[in-house]
């Protein structure tokens, strides 16, 4: 018998998950998968739209998984994504046929399909409800007895309206675009190239992490950017009905697709004025659109989204012009990622960059003296 | 709900391997491709790990090593990942090998045609130091432009007296295209020079496969008058098999002076088993 290996790496690291584990678990409770749905629905809006996957059960097992932490939750989910094939693509979902929860406009008071404020925190005093601290599921059931609709009155769910750039644009107040029938890039499949499609930023910001996305359209906005006041158009909250077209039909006709269920979004067009000269010298004046969307509820993204797709697609000398500074940043995954790969060792590149410097402080020393 | 064998699902791999084999078509040229998300970190060896699940099969008997070890914990934690979801062999022998994934070196033991050698990659871009930008770089290459690239070197032999900047020493492939070897020490550039194994190369989070193919020349980027030079130990030896040329660890022996070790444990361990270990 020879010498064998040292398995200090094996037991390592299976005392470190077990240390992980007994952390999770040593308070002798768990994380009902139905908590975590009822009760932590922007976590999960979050992480499902981070994460780009839309399955709320794994999402929640995700979060739990994860202890809370979004990062971790967003992760999970991805690397399950990579173990689904893709079996479908979805016909076009028109977003004008959403069915409205919230919606609001920030244009106009009156505007056509009327402002409604559905379910939004906006208005909420940030006060700590100490009457919280113990609440029970019957004190909860009774609460929501008291709070939810009536019969009488409308369900929001049925409620759908025209876009508030469809109005302007009928009355010729933003420019008229034809609709781009280009299949649209997909980064999941195809590697990122710069520079981007349109389509292929969008996907990119809708992934980007919450955070991320948040803070360069704000560092866009107060001064490392345009720099323009833009004006949320419309902020949309709702459930989109997904269709699958017939796989056997060869044609897509819209009566023989299959309806498979609806998906929660926020849609958001944020109308900026834009400085124009014209040929003949004149300066003037006109509003192009952001675009914005994320699954589920997730507000504060989809307009900073929108705020970089305006960027994005105008040329200035901020970083949030530079697609490459923007669509390379914003992912959880690979930031988060790459940031703590700095905590692998680097024995061998260190030791390799240890041995350059010596060399040349030899060197230095030796031409010195 | 069960994880399919080698976790990617097969359109995954099929798309994997057809960078694959792009990348052995066109030696040191990086194929952009659609990187998954793994179930271990971005920057944690996931595009040598796509690379690692693409090509195993059943029969295949995997090592991994990390820094030069079977039992860094980096190296422990992907090995432990390829067999929970493919139930393949594994090994620490580098020869009982067919398939080795390795983050920052080349075995010390020569490989054969029989052995892939799967390299994680965390900056595929030879010119990213002198160029941020993509765009940019990927025109270089088509250009077969790399003054940036010697005019870095050249700007370090100014400095500092020599062209030899650590690891990831940037090497010109198949007299085509410079490719960055990934930050294995220099001693490793001139394994991959006409070796006898395919090496690939994987950067997940940058969606970058690239290969040197078998017999392929391989030659670390320098000066007719400053040579390209690979680390040196002096006249030291490994204080355990007592082998010299070999890249080593650095250890304190606890009175001030400096060990030696190999830093390929595995081949440290067979050398010493091979002059006759004592029990």
């Amino acid at each position: 018998m020879g010498y064998v290996a040292v398995k200090g790496g094996s037991d390592a690291i299976a005392a470190s998950l077990a240390a992980v584990e007994r952390k999770r678990l040593e308070r002798g409770l768990t994380l009902d998968l139905a908590r975590i749905q009822a009760g932590l629905r922007p976590l999960l809006d979050q992480v499902m739209s981070e994460a780009s996957l839309v399955d709320e059960q794994a999402a929640a097992l995700a979060v739990k998984q994860a202890q809370g932490s979004p990062e971790e939750a967003v992760f999970f989910l991805r690397a399950h994504r990579s173990t689904l094939p893709r079996l479908h693509t979805t016909a076009t979902l028109d977003t004008a046929s959403m069915l409205l929860e919230r919606r609001i406009s920030a244009t106009f008071k009156d505007v056509p399909g009327g402002q409604i404020l559905g379910a939004s925190v906006d208005y909420l005093h940030r006060l700590l409800r100490f009457e919280l601290m113990n609440e029970t599921d019957a004190d909860a059931a009774h609460a929501a007895a008291s709070i939810l609709p009536t019969e009488a009155a409308p369900s929001p769910a049925d409620l759908t309206a025209p876009r508030v750039s469809d109005v302007l644009r009928r009355e010729g107040l933003l420019p008229d675009v034809p609709p781009d029938p280009t299949e649209p890039a997909d980064v999941t499949t195809m590697s990122l190239s710069i520079p981007a499609p349109r389509s292929a930023r969008l996907q990119v910001l809708t992934r980007g992490q919450t955070g991320t996305v948040t803070s360069l359209g704000y560092a866009s906005l107060r001064g490392y950017g345009p720099m323009l006041h833009p004006t949320v158009g419309e902020l949309r909250v709702g459930w989109l009905p997904v269709e699958v077209a017939d796989p056997m039909a060869d044609s897509d006709d819209e009566d023989e697709r299959y309806h498979v269920g609806h998906v929660q979004a926020t849609e958001v067009e944020t109308f900026v004025p834009v400085h124009e000269t014209s040929a003949d010298g004149q300066d003037r004046l006109r509003f192009d659109i952001g675009y914005g969307f994320c699954f589920g509820q997730n507000e504060t993204k989809a307009i900073a989204m929108s705020l970089l797709d305006r960027t994005l697609e105008t040329p200035g000398a901020a970083a949030v012009h530079d697609e490459e500074f923007v669509l390379l940043h914003v992912d959880s995954v690979e930031s988060s990622g790459f940031i703590s790969h700095l905590k692998l060792p680097h024995y061998v590149t260190f030791q390799s960059e240890l041995q350059a410097v010596r060399d040349t402080q030899r060197e230095r020393e030796g031409d010195a003296s | 709900m069960k994880h399919p064998f080698a976790f990617l699902d097969e359109g995954s791999k099929r798309e994997i391997r057809r960078a694959a084999f792009k990348a052995v078509c066109i030696p040191g040229y990086q194929v952009p491709f659609a990187s998954r998300e793994m179930p271990i970190a971005r920057g944690w060896g996931t595009g040598g790990l796509q690379l690692t699940l693409a090509l195993i099969g059943p029969q295949d008997t995997l090592k991994v090593i990390d820094q030069g070890t079977d039992e860094s914990v980096n190296a422990v934690n992907i090995r432990r990942l390829v067999h929970a979801t493919t139930g393949v062999q594994t090994t620490h022998h580098t020869a009982d090998a067919t398939l080795i994934q390795s983050r920052h070196r080349v075995p010390d033991r020569p490989l054969s045609a029989k052995q892939i050698l799967v390299l994680q990659v965390p900056i595929p871009e030879p010119l990213r130091r002198v160029e941020p930008r993509e765009h940019v770089t990927r025109k270089r290459h088509a250009e077969a432009d790399y003054t940036a690239a010697y005019l870095a070197l050249f700007e370090r032999v100014l400095k500092y007296g020599s062209a030899s900047a650590g690891a990831d020493h940037p090497v010109m492939v198949a007299g085509r295209h410079v490719m960055a070897p990934s930050p294995i020490p220099r001693l490793d550039n001139e394994k991959l020079h006409r070796a006898e194994h395919l090496t690939l190369l994987g950067a997940g989070r940058e969606k970058k496969i690239y290969a040197v193919p078998p017999h392929t020349e391989v030659h670390s980027l320098a000066f007719d008058d400053v040579p390209f030079e690979v680390e040196s130990f002096g006249d030291q030896a490994c204080s355990t098999c007592g082998t010299t040329g070999v890249f080593l660890d650095e250890f304190d022996d606890g009175d001030g002076g400096t060990l030696y070790r190999c830093n390929d444990t595995s081949e440290c361990l067979a050398r010493l088993n091979a002059q006759g270990a004592p029990l």
